[in-house]
């Protein structure tokens, strides 16, 4: 097949990938979006294995790539079919990581093929490197986080943690410089990746678990911009439109996630935030006395006079699975005419959108699952909030009180509703470590319990009033 | 620099195509975004048949770890968005 038909079938393919992100604008078009791009991708992958530098290759090439397609696509496909919609963070954080590892190997061999690189070539490739390095490893940091395998969640610090890592950032330009400046020396390519890996390493591990949310958007974003760059190695339009699409996309949801959370980028990065930034009130001032505990048969009696429920779910929602009990809830509590809607806060779970895909699971109607600018007015003529496994993003005081860690964040005002109800194991505080006062408001009940215990709990209890 | 020009153009138009789109997609499915996106950027793939198919055996192996990365991404990056967005479409 000559070049200029494989390139209009690239075009082809990238034209497919942009219509298959627009379908994804909404819930209705999306799964037709998301089959425009698996056939852009089967067009871009015929049209490689028809041109002249695959198929001309013989046998051997093409035996290879059949064997690298099965041995991926198997991997790809188990994965994709036994994985829970609660470790989804984690599925996402090692297709990051793959991403910008596929982009170290290729940018790799083309350098190593090439007999006279051009500038524009050994610069992609020296980006290519370290970007994808710095994406693989600080992926699978992230994946390991997620997961609780080796590191624990929390933000690791060391000392002299910046000065480590500015001059790790220094030695990577340094090396990327003597490649551009001299590409026979391909064994400096490795001395770079190497470098990038235990930047990606460092970067990622002062990086606390709700603050995850940021992490994978900005490594998404990374995986792109790797492939891009790879699309410069190549010199490939396909690669060079969709790794910006990509890169473009985990930018935006980056900024989304800051937003939601009123922190910089840097902040985030950094691990700032923390028990060692508290200011404000100690727990004992803020729970003292006025925490009023109390029993799914009271809180049933509560929702059985209710006209308006609101639901707000948080990361323990993902760890107690509570998802379909919270949606039996949800059904039992319409079926006596009561208005059931969920308040879902940008940021809460691990990755945006996390808690719209658990209740997805569950049979919850999309149309049910408010953002929340939309359902924050609504609060005030809600008779019962049921806050399950959420902390710091319903958590008063980042209105109230400029000092605390989480001033000016966003959040959900349950703390209007007539009567607010959070089920939590106990008091302790969630990842900015302060206390949260709506447990020991006026209105609120607390439902001290596991998160899918208590929803069955009250299920049984409101069948029973 | 001559070649270099025109594929920096389509990459600027490329980046602004995305921010166009992406900030219309709805928070409510931005799991499925992230997920669709690892499946698109598995493109790479393309990549690495050709470094597969290359005479030399290193730059082969090379190739062969590239194509197995990238084609867990694309299989698997599209198979679980289509889950994820199936379960969107239930109840309409």
């Amino acid at each position: 097949m000559n070049s200029a038909l494989i390139n209009l079938a690239y075009l082809a393919a990238s034209v497919l990938f942009i219509l298959g992100i627009k379908g994804l604008t909404h819930p209705r078009t999306a799964v037709r979006g998301n089959l425009y791009g698996a056939a852009g991708m089967l067009l871009a992958m015929v049209a490689t294995l028809a041109s002249g530098e695959v198929f001309g290759s013989g046998l051997q090439g093409l035996g290879v790539i059949l064997a690298g397609v099965v041995v991926g696509g198997g991997i790809g496909l188990a994965l994709a079919l036994k994985i829970e919609m609660t470790a989804m963070p984690q599925m996402v954080a090692l297709l990051n990581g793959f991403g910008g590892g596929a982009s170290v190997f290729v940018a790799g061999a083309a350098l190593f093929d090439a007999a006279d690189p051009t500038t524009q070539m050994t610069v992609a490739t020296v980006a290519s490197g370290l970007i994808g390095g710095v994406t693989f490893f600080g992926s699978l940091v992230a994946f390991d986080k997620l997961q609780e395998l080796v590191l624990p969640g929390k933000p690791i610090h060391f000392p002299g943690q910046q000065a480590v890592n500015s001059l790790i950032g220094l030695a990577a330009l340094v090396v990327g410089y003597m490649i551009v400046d001299d590409p026979s020396a391909t064994g400096l390519y490795w001395v770079l990746v190497a470098l990038a890996s235990v930047g990606g390493l460092l970067l990622t591990i002062p990086i606390g678990g709700a603050d995850m949310p940021v992490a994978i958007a900005l490594l998404n974003s990374y995986s792109g911009l790797a492939a891009a760059s790879t699309g410069f190695v190549l010199n490939n339009n396909a690669l060079i439109i969709t790794g910006s699409l990509v890169g473009a996309s985990g930018l935006i949801l980056t900024r989304i996630m800051c937003k939601a959370m009123n922190r910089s980028l840097a902040n985030v990065l950094t691990g700032a935030i923390g028990p060692e930034a508290v200011g404000g009130a100690s727990a004992d001032e803020v729970y003292a006395g006025k925490v009023k505990s109390s029993s799914p048969e009271e809180v049933a009696m509560l929702l059985d006079g209710a006209r308006r429920v609101v639901i707000v779910p948080g990361y323990g929602l993902a760890v107690s699975q509570a998802q379909h009990a919270v949606c039996e809830l949800a059904d039992l509590l319409e079926s006596k005419g009561t208005e059931v809607e969920f308040a879902i806060h940008p940021v809460a779970g691990r990755m945006p959108g996390h808690m719209n895909v658990l209740l997805a699971e569950a049979d919850v109607a999309y149309d049910k699952l408010r953002e929340m600018d939309d359902i924050n007015p609504t609060f005030p003529q809600t008779d019962v909030a049921i806050v399950i496994g959420a902390n710091d993003v319903v958590n008063p005081v980042a209105n109230t009180d400029p000092s605390s860690p989480i001033a000016g964040m966003p959040i959900l005002e349950v703390d209007k509703a007539r009567t607010a109800v959070v089920i939590k194991r106990s008091l302790s505080p969630g990842f900015a470590g302060i206390p949260n006062p709506l447990f020991a408001a006026d209105n609120t009940l607390m439902l001290f319990s596991d998160g899918k215990k208590a929803i069955l709990d009250l299920i049984a209890a409101v069948k029973e009033a | 620099m001559d070649a270099f020009i025109p594929l920096l153009t389509i990459f600027m138009l490329a980046v602004f195509v995305g921010f166009e789109i992406i900030t219309k997609v709805p928070p409510l499915l931005h799991t499925p975004l992230m997920s669709g996106s690892n499946a698109i950027s598995g493109i790479t793939i393309i990549g690495a048949m050709i470094a597969a198919a290359t005479p030399s055996t290193f730059t082969t192996v090379l190739g062969f770890a590239a194509l197995v990365l990238a084609a867990t991404n694309v299989v698997g990056g599209f198979l679980v968005t289509h889950r994820m967005l199936a379960m969107f479409q239930k109840k309409d």
